[in-house]
């Protein structure tokens, strides 16, 4: 029973691609051997920075051996007849078949075909090339000479050997030949790249976990790990800290080193007054070292590195070359939060407190936030006046929220965030408490941008929510007035995720907010913001021109006029045309809500059936009436009551077609109720039409959907019994217009047409 | 051996260093180029790498190519940040089976120790937006240090490398700070000399660290920068167009120095703080633009093997 040992040897794998590769080299070989009939008792991946290796043991010798049984002629047929199948079957005479009865067909030739299987290693050499040419990467490449050819070998960085071999176990040991792109297979690896760079000949497992392990490479990535973790402990222990542990990053450093060692290095204790969210962001992104936190949870001013070398001189130096960058980034996070507490020279005047002054920097400078939507400032301007708008509706208070909304966007310029772009909002925060900004509304700055993704937390408190929507809703309502809607793949703006931000802090939160009002008013501000950018660039022109030399005149004034004129061509706002855009990003609400919907696993026909309903901007109303059309569907009553609506749709469809459109319109004369069935039905309608209709009023859904339900007997019977399309036409109109105030009772809590199923 | 005067010293003087690697890389076989005579963001966006990158033909050249990067001024007072710096350039086309060894001995021939240092290959997947171009290599690491940018070029100007380069980029200042053992760049010791014949790095270059920031940060004029980038842009289209319609693309190198142009107006309004996170992606497609068709006029020449 075989044993097969394959490493793939390559330049440095990208860490957090390796687990996923080794995992891959496991899934695709083995599933290969099993296509060809070769079954193994284990396997094992293994992955280090420089291989891939996996260990298949208990593999046959060779695939079975292949019996396949062929029906010929019945016996005494034509001799052609007996000449093909012997041809086809691969014999020489016929008595080397034999001869089977079927109580039908009567006697009849079989031959038995053995098709004797091919080595392990055949298999095993084909398969192999095959894997490595097709292996899933996230991202390869090419290179050398090779890569002129379209057809070149593509791996995540240049491969450079291949070990393959098949061993029995006490016994001989076989190299499997092949060769791809040019790299053949051997029997060869190599240790450590400095410590053991010799080429190692290597026959078995067992050898090769021993010999690497004498050649400094430690094969097992979660050895790796706990070899790290545990060293780290111990080293951090020994001076009284604790390691702060980082799943993500150790994962990552174990894929960073063939033979790990542990080293701590230092840094000096002032650096701990900057925020401990910069420290440890400036040492774990850029260092990928881990921080230390002292007894009382504070972090030290120590860290923890884990380099791949066993050096000469204990690893002083290492310690030393980590210790000097970590200082060196530090310094500059430093210098940045110093700088960004302090007074900003130029703007001293405009404000005493550090982040106001950031701001008036920021409107200084002109900072363009789209060519067409104007400047941050007027940006900022937009979303303050949107979150005074909000905040009442949202129960926050107007003076905060809008205090915030102004301030949410100032640390942009701060050096910290022009550094860390990912700390934009938490150094608001901190730059807001430092100069005794409300509690709320520092909370508010850090938590405008959220949620982020799909995953991320939201904002809770009233104050956070008025600016997180603010900035939400200007955002959509800027990029829709000017006409820069997401298409298919495209969505550069991240918009798509804004009105889910919107839609997951309104749905999460519980929160009653009609959007028509927030999203028009959003519009609104940016079409006057288009326009007044309009304006600018004319007087741009003229300020450029005069500048230059351009001199005074009506030559000047010419221009002046064109240039005008072509800023006016476009559409100035008006109302309709405001309503044209916020009804669109309603309708994009409605899209995005469907997404988010049926993502929970909502039916799409039922978010159909409701949105059908005219008016629907309160996401968390829509919500609810979905989930009560739900569970009325799931009931029997509702799933009759269903058909019986289709039935009476159907009939109005069709006579409608006929008489036109609205021609059964009216109310029904109850003295022309001629059937016991059809006065039950509209005395059950009446009562029952006002009551969905009262209770859909005050928002109790399921009332109004069980109101509904309860027609289910009247509408029965009414099909039973009655016939609509009577020979007296007076019959039939009053009728149809029954079966219309049915249509209209069940379509006060939803479409019902648009209903699947 | 390093060399017995200090001044040629990798480990003792800037120039040392340079001339050092200069000497290792002519032995490879490589041209030893000059820089370019163009305000440039990397030692990438020298045409003896962007455009010979581009085609069938072998290249191999090494050069040193001052960088500016406006936005990382700091007024001379940071000791590891500059505005303008030093990078080496290799290039290697096709890249070489050996060439981590080749980049190794590089590092040892200037006076690494790989006994004592730990260097490593960390993923770094290199991509310039605004070249059009990517490729998968790896930042390299001593001590924890960066200290070069490794990488297999796949794609530039938007067009796909066949064969693939291999681009070797050393921070110099960085480098020689580490192989100096020195915590601030300005104290790097220039020329090897001591006592009064001394020159630091901050002697010659401290004074314009100083000004440039105040350019780039204060009173760059972003009116006549916006300008220069449209006109670039323009110039550079131009070109384009009136070098074409023949077999041959006649007129490739001039209109990509327009293309380098712009770009540099780029960062220079970038750094001077009025192009906002939103605008600053299409500022990016619009340079892009040019390099990809400058890209495309160079397959066309006779350096781009047509």
């Amino acid at each position: 029973m075989p044993d097969l040992l394959l490493e793939l040897f390559s330049e440095e794998m990208p860490a957090r691609m390796q687990r996923q590769a080794a995992e891959d080299l496991k899934r695709l070989i083995t599933n290969a051997l099993v296509d060809r009939n070769l079954a193994y008792e284990g396997a094992q991946a293994f992955v280090t920075p420089r291989r891939l290796a996996l260990h298949v043991v208990g593999l046959p010798a060779a695939q079975p051996t292949l019996r396949e049984a062929r029906k010929g002629p019945r016996v005494g047929a034509p001799e052609a007849a007996v000449q093909g199948f012997l041809k086809s079957a691969g014999l020489a005479r016929i008595e080397d078949a034999t001869i089977e009865n079927d109580p039908k067909k009567g006697a009849f030739y079989v031959a038995t075909i053995e098709r004797p299987g091919r080595t392990t290693s055949e298999a095993v050499a084909e398969i192999v090339p095959a894997v490595v040419r097709a292996f899933p990467w996230p991202k390869s490449m090419r290179w050398g000479e090779a890569s002129v050819r379209p057809d070149a070998l593509r791996w995540v960085r240049p491969l450079r050997g291949i070990l393959c071999t098949l061993a029995t176990p006490h016994d001989a040991a076989e190299v499997v030949p092949f060769a791809v792109d040019g790299i053949e297979s051997g029997q060869f690896t190599r240790g450590h790249r400095f410590l053991a760079p010799a080429p190692i000949d290597v026959r078995r497992y067992d050898d090769y976990v021993d010999a690497l392990m004498k050649a400094k490479v430690v094969l097992d990535a979660d050895r790796r790990k706990a070899i790290i973790a545990e060293d780290a402990k111990s080293l951090a222990f020994a001076q009284g800290l604790e390691l702060v542990e980082d799943e993500g990053l150790l994962e990552e450093v174990a894929g960073l080193v063939e033979w790990p060692v542990v080293l701590m290095g230092e840094f000096e204790a002032d650096y701990l007054n900057i925020p401990p969210e910069v420290v440890r962001a400036t040492i774990r992104a850029n260092q990928k070292c881990f921080v230390l936190r002292d007894a009382d949870g504070r972090l030290a001013n120590r860290f923890i590195l884990v380099s791949n070398l066993i050096a000469s001189d204990g690893g002083a130096a290492i310690a030393a070359g980590n210790a000097r960058v970590v200082r060196a980034r530090l310094s500059d996070a430093r210098h940045f939060w110093l700088t960004d507490l302090h007074d900003l020279p130029d703007y001293k005047d405009k404000s005493e407190k550090p982040l106001d002054q950031r701001l008036a920097k920021l409107e200084a400078l002109e900072i363009v936030f789209h060519e067409k939507l104007g400047t941050q400032a007027e940006r900022i301007e937009r979303i303050e006046t949107l979150a005074r708008e909000i905040a009442p509706l949202v129960g926050a208070d107007v003076a905060l929220a809008a205090r915030a909304a102004r301030l949410a966007k100032a640390d942009l310029v701060t050096e910290m965030v022009g550094e860390f772009p990912e700390l934009q909002g938490l150094m608001g925060r901190y730059y807001a408490t430092h100069q005794g900004e409300e509690a709320s509304v520092a909370d508010a700055i850090e938590e405008h941008y959220k949620p982020q993704g799909p995953n991320d937390r939201i904002p809770a408190s009233p104050v956070s929510i008025a600016v997180a929507l603010a900035d939400k809703l200007d955002t959509l309502g800027g990029f829709w007035a000017i006409d820069e809607k997401p298409t298919g793949s495209k969505d550069p703006y991240a918009l798509r995720r804004a009105a889910l931000g919107v839609i997951r802090i309104v749905l999460e939160n519980g929160l009653r907010l009609p959007l028509t009002g927030p999203l028009g008013a959003a519009v609104w501000g940016a079409l006057l913001d288009v326009e007044f950018a309009r304006e600018d660039e004319a007087g741009a022109v003229v300020h450029s021109l005069e500048k230059r030399g351009f001199p005074k005149g009506p030559e000047l004034d010419e221009i002046v006029g064109a240039v005008s004129r072509a800023a006016r061509r476009a559409q100035v706002p008006d109302d309709a045309r405001l309503a044209a855009i916020t009804r669109s990003l309603l309708d994009f609400f409605a899209d995005r809500l469907k997404v988010y919907l049926r993502d929970k696993g909502a039916r799409h026909d039922l978010i159909d059936a409701v949105y059908a309903l005219p008016g629907q901007d309160d996401l968390l109303m829509v919500v609810w009436r979905v989930e009560a059309l739900g569970r009325l569907l799931d009931t029997e009553d509702g799933r009759n009551l269903l058909a019986g609506y289709r039935r009476a749709a159907n009939i109005l469809r069709a006579e409608e077609k006929r008489d036109g459109a609205g021609a059964f319109a009216g109310v029904h004369d109850p003295a022309k109720l001629a059937l016991p069935a059809e006065r039950d039905l509209a005395d059950a309608l009446a009562a029952a039409g006002a009551a969905a209709r009262e209770r859909a009023g005050r928002e109790d859904f399921e009332g109004a959907m069980r109101a509904l339900a309860g027609l289910r007997p009247p509408v029965d019977a009414f099909f039973l019994d009655v016939t609509v399309n009577a020979d007296d036409p007076a019959l039939r109109l009053n009728r149809l217009r029954l079966l219309g105030e049915l249509r209209e009772a069940v379509h006060a809590v939803a479409d019902f047409s648009k209903v699947a199923g | 051996m390093p060399p017995a005067d200090s001044s040629l010293d990798p480990t003792k003087s800037f120039q040392g260093l340079i001339l050092t690697l200069q000497t290792f890389w002519a032995r490879q076989g490589c041209l030893i180029l000059q820089p370019y005579d163009m305000e440039v963001g990397a030692g990438t966006f020298h045409p003896a790498t962007t455009l010979r990158s581009l085609g069938p033909k072998p290249w191999r050249a090494a050069y040193v190519q001052p960088s500016r990067r406006p936005k990382d001024g700091r007024y001379g007072e940071n000791p590891n940040r500059l505005q303008h710096y030093y990078q080496y350039q290799v290039i290697l086309k096709p890249s070489p089976e050996n060439l981590q060894d080749l980049y190794l001995e590089s590092l040892r021939a200037i006076g690494v120790d790989m006994g004592l240092h730990d260097v490593r290959f960390v993923e770094d997947d290199w991509e310039s937006p605004t070249l059009g171009a990517w490729g998968l290599g790896w930042e390299c690491w001593c001590d924890g240090m960066e200290v070069s940018q490794f990488t297999y070029f796949q794609q530039v100007a938007g067009f796909e490398c066949a064969p693939v380069s291999g681009e070797l980029t050393y921070g110099l200042e960085r480098l020689a700070m580490y192989v100096q053992g020195v915590e601030n760049v300005y104290d790097l010791n220039f020329n090897g000399r001591e006592g009064e014949a001394r020159v630091s790095y901050g002697d010659v270059f401290k004074q314009a660290e100083q000004e440039y920031s105040r350019f780039n940060f204060e009173h760059a004029d972003t009116a006549i920068l916006f300008q220069h980038f449209k006109d670039a842009e323009a110039e550079c289209r131009s070109l384009l167009e009136r070098g074409a319609g023949g077999e041959r693309h006649l007129m490739a190198l001039p209109a990509y120095d327009q293309c380098i142009k712009a770009s540099h107006a780029f960062n220079l309004l970038d750094a001077r703080g009025v192009i906002s996170v939103t605008e600053r992606q299409s500022y990016i497609l619009r340079v892009r633009e040019l390099a990809k068709a400058c890209g495309a006029a160079w397959l066309k020449t006779a350096g781009g093997g047509a």
